[in-house]
Parts: C-alpha cells; structure tokens; sequence
C-alpha cells in the first residue's frame, strides 16, 4: 500500500524494521530528519535498540564498529564533512568484514562550504571497502536498506555499505511509498546471524597488525568478497522482487536502451529526470536510452558493457569530480567500454546543488552527439 | 502534470503547506510529489515550495520553472520576487492580499485569486500564518484537492483545537472562492 511520506522518513521507518540493535550517528544536513526519527522511535521504544549520541561522526562510526563486531546488527547515517569525518573507520570498517549499513544523504564537500547535493562524498570513498548503492528515487532509498542488511550480512560477503539518496532532492521530499510491514520484512531479513563476534570467553582480536608477509592477503580477500558481492545482490535483489514485485536483480538497470543510438548513464535521482527527457526527445524521433548504475561498488564493468554493447555514443553525467582526471563514473565506464569502439564522453554536472532541468539533458545528448564532451556542464563564465 | 509553486517567506510555512497539499492530493488518488527549494532557513527571507500533481508516477526532479499555479503567501513580495515568472498561459494565481489591485505584472492569460488570508489566519487562528487558509483557496480554485482531502491532511497534521481552527480557517477561503469562482 502506497503511503505518502517524507523520504528521510521512509528511510528512518524501514531501518527500524531492519530492526538495528545498535544505532549510533550524529546529525548533519541533509540527513538530519533520520536520524531525529530513528532517536524519536528508540525514546518511544518503537524499536529495541541502543541509541547511542556521539560528539563526531569519527565517534558515531567507531561505535558501530564496536558494537557490530560484538555480534550487533547496526546502523548509521551521514553526509559529506560527516563521511570525511570517517574516513579512517570506513576502511577499518570493511578491512574487520563488520556488515554496517550506513545511509548516505548525499552532499557536497567543501570548501567552499555547501549543504546541497552532488555525490562527491559517497564517491570518494569508492576506495574504502564499502559496497555502494545508489537510489534513483525514495521507494528505491528504502528498499535498498532491506537488501544491503541481506548482502552485507552473508557470510560470504562480510561488508558494509553505503545506501545513497540524493540529499535534499530525495531526503526531503514527500512522495508516495510502499514500505513492507514489520512481519513482511522479518521473513525477508532474519536475524543477525554473525560470522564471529567479540566474546570474552572465547577472545579474538580483530583489526591487528599485520605484517608485509600477510598484509596484501586480507585485501585480496576483502576484493575478492566485493566481487561475489554482484551475486550476493543479485539474489538479494531477485528475491525482493519475488516477495514484494520490485525486482532489484540488477545491477545496471536500462531505460529505452532496446534500439538507443545514444545511451546516457547515471547514478541516483538525476536518472528520473532523464527518463521525463528521454521520453520527449523519443517523440521527436531521437533514439536516446539511459542506463542507470545501482549499484557502483563492486563496480558492474560487464554489466555496463553489455547493456551498452549496440549503442555508438555514451554521455555519463557525474556529479562528481576527481579533480585532475573528470567524473568518477565517467572513467569508469570509459574503462568498461575500452575497445568497443563505443564514443564515451563525461559531463561533470549539478555540482553542489545545481539544478539539472529536462533541457539540460537534452544539451547533455546534443553535446555527446556532436562529439563534444569531457567539459564541465552548464558553467557560468560570466563569474569565471 | 500539474505544477504548482508557493512563495513565501521563511516563517509562513510554505513548505509545510506544499506537503499538505500534495497529501490531500495524493488521498484524493493522484501521484503528488512536494519538496521546498532547498535553502538555509532564514526567517522573513522568500523562499519556494513545490508541488506536482499527476496520473502517473513522477519521476521528474527539477525544480518548478513552467507552473500551472502559484501561491503568493505575502504580497510584500511581488515587489522583491517575480512570483508570476514562467507561469504558463492559463494558469491561476492565488494570492494573499487584502488590497485586491495590487500593483504588478500579471502575465496575459494567467487568472488571479485575492484573499485577504491574513485576516482569517488573525481571526481563526490568531497568528498571522495563512498558510492553511490559502489551501482552502487553492482547493476552491483549481479543484487539485478536495476540500475533505484537505480536512483530512489537516487534522493527519494538527491535533485538537489546532486541527479544528486551521480546518475552520480553510473552510472560510474554500467558501469564499468558491463563491467568487
């Protein structure tokens, strides 16, 4: 049943019925109105978790490390300053194999300072060991928690991850929402099941040292966890769609590709937009498609190369920059399509809160199809 | 579609009217998707609220460019903010003012609603914030929400006495908009 609700709290009410045991952030735009629900349910006792308040984000996810690897199912959220604040836990995160579930509001990174949304924050921690997974609007935001608490907790896989929703444009807007009951999401997510966990009868040391002889063996395997993790999702992702008919077993998920000349490709809700786009420009005749990546770490290479394989140009919008050598994405997906033949072209976009309107993506196409690309979008060099 | 934008300023609850409008909306069984433009908060500084209203899923998220309708909670502000911009030929205006000729340029082909919206937010609720009370025009006016979905979103938002003066408070706008329209 449909309901209509703010996309914060459609987050903040699946989490719960996650049921997390330990839930510990600390509030920043834009993710603020998740976190405000999630204390208000555990003051209410809606939910049977430990709230634990933190001076830093440094504090909040070095808390959910600790209690994830006592045997706890835990939960964070953040944005931007808030994630870099992380940095060093993100990696100490996925290197334990602790499977945290950590909602990003995607924001931009100052300076200069900037509460608005690109995807700068989530994107930079490509690096770090997390599976990142990015929501083209809030049903998908919410799902996508149920899937990576499935993902991240199999033993196989043994990960944390990111669940990206666009700040502001996703978090706080009100739009209808189907959200599983209590019992629909018990039978998908059992219980925290956890591989091994910290007991003083039984002690084990986690995050030790390790020397040359045995340090690049644990970061083979924490690579090689992140590739099954494709399967893992998936499955994940299938039997979603079998309980509750939104099927998530794609990593790529293609729009109008069938017979597309043109194929955007995108991540996150800048996707909807594209799809109202290309809808227009089918109608006068434009053979446009769009592919959107879900799921961006691990990254689907032979997905991407396959769903694009009959197209002749690619535009990939990043909203994002690695400063020095373009979008994110954008290398990415030239990397996956290396010796296609396939044009790719990169379009750094909607930085910092910038609007992205219809027009816009049509601009984006008639750019790619021209053959002019790898620019920033959309400047104003009136204050260049 | 069907896009509405509100102008208002920081304080008058604009945002809050632009969810309980698509709430109404969405009761009465359309898509709505409602969001503000996103901004530091400021007190008394003009800010925008959204509304879209459709048949089908929307998928569309840029901000509201082309509206079907607005919603000027201040008059002050037509001064200041070019409220009528992009609004398409056909499209209605709401607008809280008390003085019905108010000075501005009214694209061709737009239709405008005056309330004195402050006057009924003073009597029925005794602040000066009209945001409900507008509701109740822009529910007479453009026939998007029902007057018992608006009821409804309402009292979802507002509990007791509150609920029932902020629902009085629309009635009296729905009424006399509904007399003039």
């Amino acid at each position: 049943m449909l309901e209509f609700m703010e996309g914060s709290h459609a987050v903040a009410e699946i989490v719960k019925r996650c049921r997390p045991q330990v839930i510990a952030a600390y509030p920043i735009t834009p993710q603020t109105h998740i976190v405000e629900d999630l204390a208000q349910m555990v003051a209410n006792c809606e939910i049977d978790a430990e709230y634990i308040t933190v001076e830093s984000e440094f504090s909040a996810l070095s808390a959910c490390l600790g209690a994830s690897a006592a045997g706890s199912r835990v939960y964070s959220a953040t944005t931007s300053q808030g994630l870099a604040l992380m940095f060093e836990v993100c990696f100490n995160a996925a290197g334990m194999r602790q499977p945290i579930v950590m909602t990003i509001a995607n924001r931009s990174l100052g300076a200069p300072l900037s509460i608005w949304n690109d995807q700068q924050d989530s994107i930079s921690l490509r690096d770090s060991g997390w599976l990142q997974f990015y929501a083209e609007d809030n049903q998908e935001a919410a799902d996508l928690h149920m899937i990576a608490y499935k993902v991240c907790e199999d033993h196989d896989i043994l990960l944390p991850a990111f669940v990206c929703f666009d700040g502001f444009i996703l978090t706080h807007t009100y739009e209808p929402v189907a959200l599983p009951s209590q019992e629909e999401v018990d039978a998908y997510l059992p219980a925290f099941s956890p591989y091994q966990r910290l007991d003083a009868a039984d002690p084990l040391s986690l995050g030790m040292y390790a020397t040359p002889e045995y340090y690049m063996e644990f970061r083979y395997e924490v690579d090689r966890a992140m590739q099954r993790a494709k399967q893992a999702f998936i499955k994940a992702g299938r039997e979603f769609g079998e309980r509750f008919g939104r099927d998530y077993s794609a990593l790529v998920e293609g729009y109008r590709l069938e017979d597309a000349d043109t194929a955007l490709v995108a991540m996150g809700s800048i996707c909807g937009t594209a799809k109202d786009a290309i809808d227009e420009m089918r109608e006068h005749g434009r053979k446009v498609g769009l592919l959107n990546i879900r799921v961006f770490r691990p990254f689907p290479a032979q997905e991407i190369a396959d769903a694009l394989k009959d197209v002749s140009t690619v535009a990939v919008l990043d909203k994002n920059i690695s400063l020095g050598n373009g979008g994110a994405v954008g290398i990415e997906v030239k990397t996956a399509l290396y010796g296609s033949g396939i044009s790719v072209y990169d379009y750094i976009i909607a930085l910092g809160g910038r609007d992205v309107r219809k027009r816009d993506i049509v601009a984006v196409v008639d750019l790619a199809e021209k053959g002019e690309g790898d620019i920033f979008y959309g400047l104003r060099t009136e204050v260049l | 579609m069907r896009e509405l934008r509100i102008h208002g300023r920081g304080g008058q609850g604009s945002v809050t009217a632009a969810e309980l409008i698509a709430f109404a909306a969405f009761e009465g069984g359309v898509y709505a998707q409602a969001f503000p433009a996103f901004g530091v908060e400021r007190r008394g500084a003009p800010v925008q609220a959204f509304v879209r209203f459709s048949d089908e899923k929307i998928r569309l998220r840029s901000q509201i460019y082309e509206p079907d309708y607005i919603i000027v909670q201040d008059p002050t502000l037509i001064g200041d903010v070019d409220v009528f911009k992009g609004m398409k030929a056909g499209g209605l205006a709401i607008v809280n003012t008390e003085k019905p000729d108010f000075d501005s340029r009214v694209p061709e082909g737009v239709k405008i609603y005056t309330i004195d919206a402050t006057t009924i937010a003073l009597e029925e609720l005794g602040v000066p914030i009209t945001n409900t009370t507008l509701m109740g025009a822009f529910a007479a006016a453009t026939g998007e929400i029902k007057l018992e979905s608006l009821e409804h979103a309402l009292r979802n938002r507002f509990s007791g006495s509150m609920a029932d003066k902020n629902v009085k408070a629309a009635e009296r706008a729905y009424n006399l908009v509904g007399g003039a329209a």
